[in-house]
């Protein structure tokens, strides 16, 4: 427990203090163009939500310190090359005779002076290649199933030794979220059937929740508020739902029993809506909330620079240092909230296709 | 929505997806089922030592009372025999008593017969010689008063009459 809180403090040391320190440093490397400076915020916050090519960490000056990460594009075969070869879209990549360009978090084919043509709504039209490079979230990614790797396959060891040898050091605060999830999640909504479903449960589980306390470090990922990672994670309970659901679940889908043919008409086409609609309502709940802290947080950052002259430097660090202190206690609580919740709604999905109904 | 679409990544999703399926399956593997597993099984082993706990306690006040039982048991038992100890020695006590009681009283009769038949014999052997010392008396009183001898005869019988009389 103590070890723990240690972490969690030291986690909110780092945060708290970096984070303003990164738009700082972006601020400043900015300093000389003159811009609306609410606008360019705006559009930094929008920039962090995004996926990005390149690993940053902060701007220095003109340069952005960071590291490049691996693109893989498949476009008449596989090319391979570092990110960093785009100079953070100030240059063409030419490979194998093909040109392309970094604009605005994507990739897009282009000619060999990099032209990019745009719609009347301002949006590139240029093809765009098949990207499954590593971008920052893909590392994201890697990172928790790599933290999850560690943490678990050790604590499932200590428990080789037999069942009563207790687990030591993190396992201890491991321990009792897996049995959170069991008890509170999977053995309520799923009944005695739980087991089979808990391997998929515990790692949706682990992975957002370990997603959503990476995305509250400085390193800023934003992974599960990112509509590709939810998009994927809901349609994953909704092939289980679909898979494992039995005779009843799609009975009361197709023809609702106890009630009269009329409304059964009625009801089928609200029930197979329903089917889409809850995973739908998984995907989007999980991006809104983990999107929305991180602009709100990021927005309260903002303080600092926003209100420096009505406040003075300190007024503005000290109100954005407060208010940001206090939002990402709420964001610590909203970590586990949503993972919870992903978690708790679908093993109640998966609750309600596996039931055995008493017969009406 | 358009923003959203927008945001959507086939790349990010595709990784997603693979992270995903290598987790639940490595993970389910090699963490998740051991974990819960060895978690239902830690909470059996409990379940079952505290039955066993119980059914030992129940097995205790069930000894303990049994022993209890055997205690009083014994401790009747005990008294019983002190009882009837108690009542065969009185009985022996008063037995040996009465029994020598008995001797003593037919000893004191024997001893009664016995000085009785002594004071008999006494009493003929004093009878024998007084009647040789009657004799002799006579003897010498006839030897000097021969001349009237049926007077000392009736007189040497009036004495022995005397003499028996007493």
């Amino acid at each position: 427990m103590i070890n723990l809180k240690r972490t969690l403090l030291v986690l909110a040391v780092v945060i708290l203090g970096a984070n303003p320190i990164c738009v700082l440093a972006n601020e400043e490397a900015h300093a000389g163009e003159p811009s609306d400076k609410s606008k360019e915020i705006g559009e930094y916050i929008v920039h962090h939500l995004q996926d990005d090519h390149f690993f940053s960490l902060y701007k220095a000056g003109e340069e952005t310190v960071g590291f490049p990460l691996p693109v893989i594009l498949i476009d008449n075969g596989l090319k391979v090359f570092s990110s960093g070869e785009f100079k953070h879209g100030k240059a063409v990549v030419e490979k194998d005779g093909q040109f392309y360009k970094y604009y605005h978090g994507k990739i897009y084919k282009t000619d060999a002076a990099g032209t990019i043509s745009y719609d009347d709504k301002h949006h590139p039209t240029n093809a765009k290649p098949l990207d499954f490079s590593i971008t920052k979230n893909v590392f994201g990614l890697f990172l928790a199933a790599f933290l999850m790797f560690v943490g678990f396959l050790s604590l499932a060891k200590t428990y080789k030794k037999g069942p009563s040898n207790l687990p030591k050091g993190f396992g201890r605060v491991l321990e009792p979220l897996v049995l959170y999830v069991r008890d509170e999640m999977a053995i309520p909504n799923i009944g005695h059937r739980y087991k089979e479903f808990m391997p998929y449960l515990l790692s949706v589980f682990f992975l957002i929740f370990t997603l959503n306390i990476l995305g509250l470090t400085p390193i800023g990922f934003n992974v599960t508020g990112n509509i590709s990672i939810t998009v994927c994670l809901a349609l994953f309970t909704f092939v289980v739902t679909t898979i494992k659901a039995n005779k009843d679940y799609w009975k009361h889908i197709f023809w609702m029993p106890g009630v009269p043919v009329p409304f059964k008409i009625i009801l089928a086409p609200i029930e197979v809506l329903g089917m889409f609609t809850k995973p739908f309502s998984l995907m989007l709940r999980l991006f809104a909330n983990i999107t929305a802290g991180h602009s709100v947080i990021m927005g309260l950052i903002a303080i600092v620079y926003l209100f420096q002259t009505q406040l003075t430097v300190g007024g503005s660090v000290g109100i954005s240092m407060l208010l940001t202190l206090v939002l990402f206690f709420l964001e610590l609580l909203v970590a586990f909230l949503q993972a919870f919740i992903f978690t708790m709604l679908s093993s109640l999905f998966i609750g309600m296709a596996v039931e055995e109904h008493a017969h009406h | 929505m358009e923003a959203l679409l927008n945001q959507f990544s086939y790349g990010l999703f595709f990784w997603q997806l693979i992270i995903l399926v290598i987790v639940i399956f490595i993970l389910g593997k090699f963490a998740w089922k051991p974990i819960v597993n060895a978690l239902e099984e830690r909470e059996q082993n409990i379940e079952e030592a505290l039955n066993k706990a119980e059914l030992a306690r129940q097995e205790m006040a069930r000894l303990s009372s049994q022993n209890e039982e055997l205690m009083k048991q014994a401790r009747e038992e005990r008294d019983q025999i002190l009882k009837e100890a108690k009542a065969l020695k009185d009985g022996i006590v008063n037995e040996a008593k009465t029994q020598a009681q008995a001797e003593g009283a037919k000893l004191i009769e024997k001893a009664r017969i016995e000085i009785e038949n002594q004071k008999k014999a006494a009493l003929a052997e004093l009878k024998g010689q007084v009647s040789a010392l009657s004799l002799d008396i006579a003897e010498r009183v006839l030897r000097t008063q021969l001349d009237d001898k049926a007077k000392q005869q009736e007189l040497v019988n009036n004495l022995l009459k005397d003499v028996e009389l007493n």
